[in-house]
């Protein structure tokens, strides 16, 4: 089908303002017309009725684990996750096995995401050779075959010097450098925040000082090397005012939070589940007030799923073993739109985090419903009741939190330049 | 009891504690006979699962249940072997098939006696996991400090030492502060865990201020191989400013003892002179042990009816 019908939809578009009930009518991949009572013929209908129009969502943080976890995940699990999460693009992290610190990687990946993805893939390349924090890689062969930003993303550079030349090397290709700020040695055998949780429990502590001392440092080089410093994941209330300030003061940065720090505390360690390790980790209510209120008042730019794969005989052993990290693509709609129900965010306001400005951030199309621009596009119910189950989702890996509980709000329809990938009654459709 | 497992003090409610100190003194009792056996647990499996290796504790476990006629497996999973084959859920399952009536583990990493719990129908034991719990410890330190003063309510109890590696101080500051006694902790700054004041503790820097007017100084093992240089600078500065000696001993109350769960480090966190210092000193206290873990087995694995039917609260 050519022709796809949005009708009576919601319409949420950050890019032009437009927050009004009309259609959306889609020809040839583009965005063909927005406004009411379009009657177009032979187009495939979908009624919107009761539920937002918007920009297909854009991740800026996902682990895809292919090439070389693909146990864990591949682009065509990770990808079909994220058409069933209402996401159109993904960014994808560069910790593979080989690591992304060659173009020919990026170009496997690329390829791979062509005939198995049903949504975009945007390869994120890392920023140090073999993401070892010492030698800086090809950035702009790299940005040349397709890698938008650069990270060595858990494998944060702890050499200040070395983070200094990427940080100015990067101005070459403009593209950001995306960084997991913690300062390793402050992180130390740390498994979980630092607090009267973690010596309740018994845990090692990684203290919230450990993310917002790497992310003082990393704002300053990124003002002295005059480079685009996008601070991936923030959990601290000390990181998001050390980031106010910068932005204040006309640093170039930018920001994202997942999920999982705007709605849940180190309380959810309490039954020592390994679901509830990540990195950063969870922390205390008052940071995860301070992550709200930065994403609302604009210091923080976007939501980032940080979706991380783990097997579940890897997730299976004791706290200290277990890997970092959750599963985020299949529930970031309904856990965000927490910040709405709250009053926190408005519709638009959210639309802007989670499409528009991850677009932006990473200088690609998407984000916006202007007539003429690629058609990606999502239809979410955000009173939709569902229960979510790792097990009958699309993730290969079954590694969340969320496991279990009733969820509100739901992706039902996700377009990717004018095709329908994924609709909640038939599933994912291509490719 | 109101839970079905013991994996930490702080579940405990006054009443269940007092309950288990009264049924250790019966036990002590047992232990005194001359054919030291009664058949309360007879016909029913006790399995030792101890990741990390611990002689002492395992064969208090194994005494106490061979006292109460149980059949005892001592299980001691090599821990290399455990990452490479085996989930710690698959050896729960594995463990759940052979129907044990009761399960003690010991783990070095907090949570795993929980997280066998979950898995499990038969109640487990903690018998230490981390710096987390190691309620058995703390049980028989109440137990001895209430046979050494006759109560535990309104007493002064002072921990000194690693409160940051130590299961054994954090059972017993729930312990001895459910029974009514005030804590007051003191180690150097960096073995002070962070938000331990939400514990209802009174942290103190000094150990001359923690000492003042104490009824019980309990002085924990610092693990010098690990430790020294990283959270202290030199053994010698520790013994200086928190190793307890008779010098310092003063500012506590006359009649205060002293307790170490063993073993001391002579010269660092205990002095020479006080170490040998009789009666006065308790150290681990063996006996007691054994009776107190024969109380908790009888508590938790000896009900009536098979164990197994009742259900998780």
């Amino acid at each position: 089908v050519s022709r796809i019908w949005i009708r009576g939809g919601r319409v949420l578009d950050p890019a032009l303002e437009r927050d009004e009930i009309c259609d959306v009518l889609i020809e040839e991949g583009r965005i063909a017309a927005v406004g009411p009572d379009l009657s177009p013929t032979g187009a495939e209908r979908i009624d919107a009725a009761g539920c937002w129009v918007a920009p297909g969502l854009v991740d800026l943080h996902t682990h895809l684990r292919e090439p070389g976890q693909e146990y864990k995940e591949d682009i065509a699990s990770g990808g079909r996750a994220a058409a069933a999460g209402g996401f159109s693009a993904v960014a994808c992290m560069a910790n593979t096995t080989p690591v992304n610190d060659d173009p020919s990687v990026t170009d496997f990946i690329l390829d791979r995401a062509r005939n198995d993805s049903p949504v975009r893939v945007y390869p994120i390349a890392a920023a140090t050779q073999g993401l070892k924090g010492q030698v800086m890689t090809e950035m702009v062969a790299l940005a040349g075959v397709g890698a938008v930003a650069f990270s060595d993303d858990g494998h944060t550079i702890m050499d200040a010097g070395v983070m200094r030349r990427v940080l100015e090397y990067s101005r070459l290709v403009g593209a950001p450098v995306i960084v997991h700020a913690e300062d390793r040695t402050l992180v130390g055998e740390g498994v979980m925040n630092e607090g009267p949780v973690s010596t309740r429990l018994g845990l090692p502590g990684n203290p919230c000082v450990a993310e917002a001392a790497c992310v003082a440092r990393d704002l300053m080089l990124a003002e002295l090397a005059g480079a685009h410093l996008h601070v991936g994941h923030v959990s601290t209330a000390a990181a998001v005012e050390l980031i106010r300030a910068a932005r204040a003061r006309g640093v170039h940065v930018t920001a994202e939070v997942t999920p999982h720090h705007l709605t849940l505390t180190d309380e959810a360690c309490l039954g020592y589940d390994t679901n509830t390790k990540m990195a950063p980790p969870l922390r205390s209510a008052a940071d995860v007030r301070a992550c709200r209120e930065g994403l609302a008042d604009g210091t923080i730019d976007a939501v980032a799923t940080d979706h991380a794969p783990h097997a579940v005989h890897e997730k299976e052993v004791d706290f200290a073993e277990a890997p970092n990290g959750i599963l985020g693509l299949e529930t970031a709609v309904p856990v965000v739109l927490e910040l709405v129900r709250s009053g926190e965010l408005s519709p638009i306001e959210w639309v802007r985090r989670c499409a528009t400005n991850p677009a932006r951030i990473l200088k690609r199309p998407g984000g916006r419903l202007a007539v003429g621009t690629p058609a990606d596009v999502v239809v979410i119910d955000p009173e939709r009741r569902w229960t979510y189950d790792p097990a009958k989702g699309f993730s290969k890996s079954r590694n969340s939190p969320w496991a279990g509980q009733e969820m509100t709000g739901r992706a039902l329809v996700t377009i990717v330049d004018g095709r329908l990938v994924y609709h909640v009654d038939k599933g994912v459709l291509v490719p | 009891m109101k839970g079905r497992d013991l994996l930490g003090i702080e579940d405990l409610e006054r009443d269940e504690i007092e309950r288990i100190l009264e049924t250790a003194r019966h036990m002590q009792e047992v232990g005194r006979r001359e054919v030291k056996k009664v058949p309360t647990l007879r016909g029913r499996t006790l399995i030792n699962l101890f990741f990390e290796s611990s002689t002492r504790t395992r064969t208090s476990f194994e005494i106490a249940g061979k006292r109460l006629s149980a059949d005892v497996v001592n299980f001691s999973p090599s821990t290399s072997s455990m990452t490479k084959a085996e989930t710690i859920l698959d050896t729960a399952k594995t463990l759940d098939a052979m129907d044990p009536d009761v399960v003690v583990v010991r783990h070095k990493v907090a949570g795993v006696p929980k997280r066998i719990a979950d898995e499990l129908s038969a109640p487990v034991i903690n018998a230490g996991d981390g710096a987390h719990e190691h309620p058995t410890q703390a049980l028989l330190d109440l137990l001895t400090v209430l046979e050494e003063k006759g109560r535990i309510d309104g007493l002064t109890v002072t921990i000194v030492g690693d409160l940051l590696h130590s299961r054994v101080a954090r059972s017993n500051i729930f312990g001895f502060q459910k029974l009514g006694a005030e804590v007051r902790v003191a180690a150097p700054p960096p073995m002070i865990p962070a938000g331990i004041e939400a514990l209802g503790v009174k942290v103190v820097t000094g150990l001359r201020e923690a000492l003042d007017g104490a009824d019980v100084v309990m002085v924990l093992r610092i693990q010098r191989e690990r430790f020294e240089g990283a959270y202290f600078p030199s053994i010698r500065e520790y013994a200086a400013t928190f190793g307890v000696d008779r010098a310092k001993l003063r500012f506590a109350k006359d009649d205060a003892i002293v307790m170490h769960p063993g073993p001391i480090n002579r010269g660092v966190e205990l002095s020479h002179d006080l170490a040998d210092r009789r009666p006065g000193v308790v150290l681990d206290q063996v006996r007691n042990g054994v009776a107190l873990r024969m109380a908790v087995l009888y508590l938790f694995a000896g009900r009536r009816g098979d164990p197994r039917q009742e259900v998780r609260p």
